[in-house]
């Protein structure tokens, strides 16, 4: 896994408080990690501030699993 | 037929530390639960002491959050809600009322208060947004702070539908949410509810506030424990405490149907507004008398019948006195047999969260027949002259407890609690 994908992992498992093994790339973070809205949004926070983004409402609103966010932020850091 | 209300289950998180026993032992102990503040710089506050809940292991009667709440469960929720599940937490369990099937659940609510919420959280957020930040300001922000949401994790948590609600009342939060559950019950609107109140709003901001207001004891920054002391000649304000009190009330034939314990009997309650001044109270103690007339109206009961009063006494040079001489107008030749302390001497004032704790004191009072004392009673004031149970606890019978609060804006509750036989 590349840097992005462990950086973003360990972001995933401080705010969900969900086990490591458990956020594999397919994991939704809704259906599978247990989030909800309100977690949705401050993982966004948390991923903007950790990488230095900014991630638009409609952009955000994309990002369902932890491959989408790592695809995300791999484009938008360049 | 009016339906009676008693008390099932106590759970109290207080400077004292986490659960009722620690604080019985160490309130009829003499102990105190003020000290210097260390959690953030005090330099430039005038006042530097609160009563602050011990934080550390179960084991030694401390408070560790994150054995009452998951760590990322925390992070959506201001200190005040981790309080009160808590306590409510200690109450339930202490209660065995575990609701087996839907309709129990409805008959099931929750009225837990605070007079402030989440102050610690609005002043992050709010420097945030002050400071252009405002893409940072969390999700959680708004839910971590409103007052409501200590009713509202506790029914989510337990499942508790029935009446969900909430007090703020400033000082008088903790008396009016357990008073206006047990109305609750009684209109049967519920069989049985949660209540109590919570408060943790000793940050900066708070701090502050209250001194502006000039409500906080500035002389005992060296001798924090010896700071709150109703009644006394040095008194200069009160000091500031946190913390969360929660009981769980009871239908009477409801809790016996199920083999309960039954604490107490919640037999009275009386309201008044003192319609003065917002943070003064009235100097007739119009509003206090009047208070302490409808409680005794809706007990049934003449004030020979008390024992104990568990007085508001935050220990600032106004409020103490007035209490005292309203108490004496209205108990007339009583007031010699009665005994009355001020548990604030010890835990300082939770504010919010105040009349719950002391409604618990209160009730272990009569349970134990030990009257927890008042601290740092060396000189009274002129006047001060019944039995205020000064420096150590006193064993006597009690058979009704009288709990007064009163709050910023001029507003009364006082309680009235029976042995039940």
């Amino acid at each position: 896994m590349s840097d992005v994908a462990e950086r973003v992992k360990k972001i995933i498992v401080e705010h969900l408080g969900v086990e490591e093994v458990k956020v594999v790339e397919a994991a939704s973070f809704i259906e599978d990690l247990g989030a909800d809205s309100l977690d949705t949004v401050e993982l966004v926070m948390a991923f903007e501030e950790e990488f230095g983004i900014e991630i638009p409402d409609e952009a955000a609103e994309k990002i369902l699993t932890v491959k989408d966010a790592v695809d995300y932020i791999k484009t938008a850091i360049g | 037929m009016t339906r009676r209300v008693v008390v099932t289950g106590l759970g109290l998180v207080s400077p004292l530390g986490c659960g009722v026993d620690i604080n019985w032992t160490r309130i009829t102990n003499s102990e105190s639960g003020i000290g210097a503040i260390q959690s953030f710089d005090v330099s430039d506050l005038p006042a530097k002491i609160a009563a602050q809940v011990p934080v550390g292991e179960t084991s030694e009667g401390k408070f560790n959050a994150d054995e009452w709440v998951p760590p990322k469960e925390q992070r959506r929720m201001d200190a005040f809600i981790i309080f009160a599940l808590a306590a409510t937490a200690q109450a339930v369990a202490d209660s065995g009322w575990v609701p087996a099937d839907e309709e129990a659940r409805c008959r099931t609510g929750v009225l837990i208060g605070s007079g402030i919420g989440g102050l610690s959280e609005i002043a992050r957020n709010a420097l945030l947004a002050e400071s252009g930040q405002v893409r940072r300001i969390s999700p959680f922000f708004i839910p971590a702070a409103l007052i409501n949401l200590a009713s509202g994790h506790v029914s989510i948590k337990y499942g508790f539908k029935g009446p969900n609600h909430s007090v703020v009342t400033a000082c008088a939060t903790g008396a009016h949410a357990i008073g206006d559950a047990a109305r609750l019950i009684m209109w049967e609107d519920a069989d049985v509810m949660v209540a109590g109140g919570a408060e943790a709003a000793v940050c900066r901001l708070g701090i502050a506030g209250f001194s502006a207001a000039r409500a906080l004891s500035t002389k005992f920054n060296a001798t924090p424990e010896k700071a709150s002391r109703p009644w006394d000649k040095d008194r200069d304000g009160f000091v500031m405490g946190e913390g969360a009190g929660v009981v769980v009330l009871e239908e009477l034939e409801h809790a016996k149907k199920r083999g309960a314990k039954i604490y107490a009997e919640l037999v009275g309650y009386g309201m008044s507004g003192d319609a003065h001044h917002i943070t003064a109270p009235a100097e007739s103690g119009d509003g206090a008398f009047r208070c302490m007339q409808a409680a005794f109206r809706r007990a049934a009961m003449n004030p020979e019948d008390i024992d104990y009063v568990n007085a508001h006494g935050t220990s600032t040079p106004l409020g103490d006195e007035i209490e005292l001489a309203t108490i004496k107008r209205i108990f007339g030749d009583a007031v010699r047999n009665i005994s009355m302390s001020s548990t604030k001497s010890s835990i300082g004032h939770l504010l919010g969260a105040a009349g719950a704790a002391e409604a618990i004191y209160s009730i272990l009072a009569m349970q134990t027949g030990l009257i927890p004392p008042t601290l740092n009673l060396d000189n009274p004031s002129e006047g001060c002259d019944i039995d205020l149970v000064p420096h150590v606890a006193k064993e006597r019978t009690v058979r009704a407890v009288l709990s007064n609060s009163f709050g910023f804006g001029g507003t009364n509750a006082s309680l009235i609690f029976k042995k039940f036989h």
